[in-house]
């Protein structure tokens, strides 16, 4: 490995790109500060992009935590000003079933009113008038604001706004040590994973947003941060079933909560402890498989026949407080370190707890720490500034943006929002199609990779939905590769290794579902892929 | 593990998985660019239906529903029927004036029949036509089936008696096109069909099967006279062992698969007594139940085309069969394509030029044929084929018919 001497320095360098790293770069770049934002892998690969996508209402949380329900709702209303583009307004119902006790609703219903939660108790058949695809047997329905929220777009969003002020983002970046001066820290010493270089980065404060990972970030930096890392898996469906969240009126449990995402829907979730070791791979076992299918059932009963295109899991971050090893009477409180004060250690700061739909209050929280450390006192502006995608109304993106086709201009609007204009376009080759399923063009390809940090075909995926779809790449993985060779990202070896790799990251979702459509699906696609075109798993590439 | 053991989704679209041989065999996709293929409206569109019904896309109009798709889809996704079911509940278009005119094929004949030498003379006329083209869209170079002087039922009702005096009996679902412009084939039938032993009787109601209502966009139309005519069937049926007979492939077609994939019309009860008459004679004779007494004197060379409908049935096998079975017919098997005026689709101004282009290989095939005669199962094509080719195009009951010994 190549050492780079050269001294760089920031105000302030944030380690993490989930979507509380992004949001702390953004508002305190928004701030004035010159930031600089590390990640390991690619934005959004934690905990950020392993969840339901739920746009909270608070209400899950209502009966038994006030303070995140408050929080949430109002956190709700904020990203649905500011992330239109990211949201979609689908509303939830409570769901109470003929097993479920009637006597919780109304102890939910008055939680919800107390946290500022709006809470319409409905009669069931008017609730599935609207919800057609609920179970038909429910007894007690309760509508609230919950709606759908798209994590890759959101971080995504949220790092555009801050490299438009000023922010410099490098992802593939991992931080082994960090630079001290006596027991303040002055800087991070990082890998580039893409040159393999080892460089040094100096700032007055480092703020460590690391999800799950902040633990073994904290350790590096001599400080103990006492988190819990609870598995969570879920199980995505091929279409759309339900058009409204759907929840159970119950005390939060195994895979009570069906959102309506994009294309899909997903169930989720469960929750295990499991030992830090495996946090970089989580397999989803069959029995968690048979669980969110046997209580995903019960909240839509099609699901029963509709196909599953993968499973996954995700981590919470959670601070341990006690010893509950299901991990959800946990608080999903905000927690913010400063280890100055905790722990005499200068210029460290620590961001965990929470939730992806508190991600903007935990890094206003965050920057005001720093902000306070720096001496400087420019407000938060981001609860009332619009990201970058959600400035302007989508009917009218649409009547500008004319020359795609339909179902193409529709997607990529949705995506992208007002920047859907900046797609590379009106050509008959930028307006063919890399992913059928999805509607992305060579043109939107062509936008991702030139302007949201596109390394391989995993991050055109959480930029653009490509292989997101039915096909899981079968299509469009070798079209992405062949779009991305050709704009000189990498060489046709590298291509096809990348390719290689996608499509067995591809296959580690399939793998737990494998069985009717999906598995002969993923047959067809690795006798095209293998059997036809002689691609090689990454292990046999050398070879 | 719950392996969801009985996955049978409603959702049939989720069968599908992306080898896109049906955009191959898509008549449309290869002749019009703006049609986005059946893999794109059929069941990648439909996902993003789900999702929010503004993905709909107008273009799903170029859409001729031959169900080649269907055919060629190893998969088993009913491509055809979810295009044509995504129009008829998302499409905002209104169907215009002439689409009324061309889908009531009903009311068109009734009007037209009494007066049919001057209906005939002035459709054949250059300025009808260009007010046809100019106000109406529908394409000036297109030519008119020539409507009948007399109806076929007409003609029917007149020898009810003699039909009634066979034995064995059969209905006949004659449809629009034998009762208005071509008699001559349901006297072919009814002759054939006597020949063999069976009297021939109409239902009590028959209404258009709706096909042309239906890709027009007149849904509730079409709907109501589908139950006119499932109703009919069973009452016949009920009556005495018989079967309902076709002679238009896409009519039989339309009134077995259509009426419950598109109009929610139950025919489960009769769908496997309505066929065509093709399949039911070559049946008897393949099973010795019935000779036919055959000149000797004539030769002919046919050439069979195979309507895409036919396809979808599986059963331009019979038709083939049945005429192979007269001695002295020759018969040619033309590649199975698109002839491309699917019914009346080709009518309109706006698909002219597809239309001849999607049947342009068939044509020179046609040509190049050397046949006596064109054969076909469906009306639309004779048109398409008798427009566009040199050579006249005939139903293979016409043939069998000729071919009898009086």
């Amino acid at each position: 490995m190549k050492q780079d001497e050269t001294m760089t320095t920031f105000d302030v360098i944030i380690v993490g790109g989930g979507a509380t790293g992004a949001g702390t770069a953004r508002d305190c770049a928004r701030r004035g500060l010159h930031v600089l934002l590390l990640e390991r892998s690619d934005i959004a690969t934690g905990a950020t992009g392993r969840n339901h996508g739920l746009l909270h209402s608070g209400a899950r949380y209502a009966v038994t935590d006030n303070e995140s329900a408050e929080e949430c709702i109002k956190e709700n209303r904020i990203l649905r000003h500011i992330a239109s583009h990211c949201v979609e307004e689908t509303d939830g119902l409570f769901l109470t079933l003929p097993e479920d006790d009637l006597a919780y609703q109304s102890k939910f219903v008055e939680a919800c009113r107390s946290a500022g939660i709006q809470a319409e108790v409905m009669d069931p058949k008017e609730a599935l008038r609207l919800e057609p695809s609920a179970n038909p047997s429910i007894i007690g329905a309760v509508r609230v604001p919950d709606g759908a929220v798209d994590p890759f777009r959101l971080t995504a969003s949220n790092i555009l706004d801050a490299k438009a002020h000023g922010a410099v983002v490098l992802t593939y970046h991992e931080v082994t040590d960090f630079l001290k001066v006596g027991n303040r820290i002055t800087g991070v010493q990082a890998v580039d994973h893409k040159t393999k270089e080892i460089k040094r980065y100096y700032a007055d404060v480092v703020v460590n947003a690391g999800g799950i990972w902040g633990h073994g970030i904290a350790a590096k930096a001599g400080v103990q941060v006492g988190m819990m890392p609870a598995k969570g898996a879920l199980l995505i469906f091929g279409h759309r079933v339900n058009r409204m969240v759907l929840n159970r009126c119950r005390k939060p449990a195994d895979a009570d909560i069906l959102v309506p995402g994009d294309t899909i829907c997903l169930i989720g979730t469960t929750s295990t402890k499991v030992p830090f070791e495996e946090v970089d791979n989580m397999l989803v076992t069959a029995k968690e498989v048979d669980i969110l299918l046997r209580e995903g059932e019960k909240l839509a009963p099609a699901l029963a026949q509709t196909r599953i295109l993968r499973a996954y899991a995700g981590v919470r971050p959670l601070v341990a407080s006690d010893d509950d090893p299901t991990g959800r009477s946990v608080s999903r409180g905000i927690v913010v370190l400063d280890h100055a004060t905790r722990d005499g250690i200068e210029g460290f700061v620590t961001i965990t707890g929470g939730k992806l739909m508190t991600y903007r209050l935990m890094a206003e929280w965050t920057t005001d720490l720093v902000c306070k450390k720096l001496g400087v006192t420019a407000a938060c502006s981001t609860a009332l500034e619009k990201l970058p995608g959600s400035r302007e109304e989508e009917e009218e993106v649409v009547k500008r943006v004319v020359s795609l086709p339909l179902a193409q201009r529709r997607s990529s609007i949705a995506r992208h929002g007002e920047l859907a204009e900046k797609l590379a376009g009106n050509t008959p080759v930028d307006n063919s199609l890399v992913c059928e399923c999805e509607e992305v063009s060579i043109g939107e390809v062509k936008y991702a990779l030139n302007e949201l940090d596109v390394n391989n075909l995993v991050d055109l995926r959480r930029r653009t939905r490509v292989g997101m779809g039915t096909c899981q790449g079968e299509l469009c993985a070798c079209r992405a590769a062949g779009v991305m060779s050709g704009e000189g990202k990498y060489c046709a070896k590298r291509a096809k290794e990348d390719l290689a790799s996608f499509l067995n990251e591809r296959w580690k979702g399939m793998a737990p579902i494998a069985w009717g459509d999906t598995l002969r699906e993923s047959e067809y696609m690795s006798w095209m892929y293998e059997g036809v075109c002689g691609l090689k798993s990454p292990q046999k590439q050398g070879e | 593990m719950n392996l969801q053991e009985h996955n049978i989704s409603d959702n049939n679209f989720e069968q599908c998985i992306k080898c896109t041989v049906c955009t191959v065999y898509c008549p449309v996709s290869a002749a019009n660019a703006d049609f986005p293929g059946p893999k794109q409206s059929g069941p990648d569109g439909e996902r993003l239906r789900l999702k929010k019904p503004d993905f709909y896309d107008e273009a799903l109009k170029y859409c001729i529903n031959c169900k080649r798709c269907e055919v060629a889809c190893p998969s088993n996704v009913r491509i055809g029927d979810i295009i044509q079911a995504a129009r008829i509940k998302y499409s905002k278009k209104k169907p215009t004036v002439r689409d009324f005119m061309l889908a009531n094929t009903d009311l068109m004949g009734t009007l037209s029949t009494p007066f049919a030498p001057v209906v005939n003379f002035a459709l054949g006329l250059k300025p009808t036509k260009a007010v046809l083209d100019g106000v109406m869209k529908i394409d000036h170079r297109r030519m008119f089936p020539k409507y009948a002087f007399g109806t076929f039922e007409g003609w029917l009702k007149k020898q009810a008696q003699r039909q009634a005096s066979f034995d064995r009996q059969v209905a006949y679902f004659h449809g629009c096109y034998v009762n208005y412009n071509h008699p001559q084939l349901g006297k072919d039938f009814v002759k054939v069909m006597n020949a063999a032993g069976f009297g021939v009787q109409l239902l009590d109601r028959e209404k258009c099967c709706g096909v042309a209502l239906i890709s027009n966009g007149f849904i509730n139309q079409a709907r109501k006279q589908g139950q006119v005519n499932i109703e009919s069937i069973r009452k016949k049926l009920a009556d005495r062992d018989m079967t309902v007979l076709g002679t238009s492939s896409t009519c039989i077609f339309t009134l077995r698969d259509e009426y419950p994939h598109l109009l929610n019309i139950e025919n489960g009860d009769v769908r496997d007594r309505i066929e065509l008459a093709t399949r039911f004679l070559y049946r008897l004779l393949s099973d010795g139940k019935v000779n036919f007494r055959f000149r000797r004197d004539k030769k002919l060379k046919v050439a069979y085309h195979t309507p895409c409908h036919m396809e979808k049935l599986g059963w331009s096998y019979y038709s083939v069969e049945l005429l192979k079975m007269i001695p002295g017919v020759e018969v040619q098997m033309l590649d199975s394509q698109c002839c491309g005026i699917a019914g009346t689709y080709g009518f309109k101004k706006e698909n002219y030029e597809v239309s001849q282009r999607i049947g342009e290989g068939l044509f020179r095939q046609i040509e190049e044929s050397g046949a006596d005669y064109v054969v076909t199962d469906c009306e639309t094509c004779k048109w398409q084929i008798e427009m566009s080719t040199s050579r006249r195009c005939e139903h293979p009951i016409s043939i069998l018919a000729q071919m009898l010994e009086s």
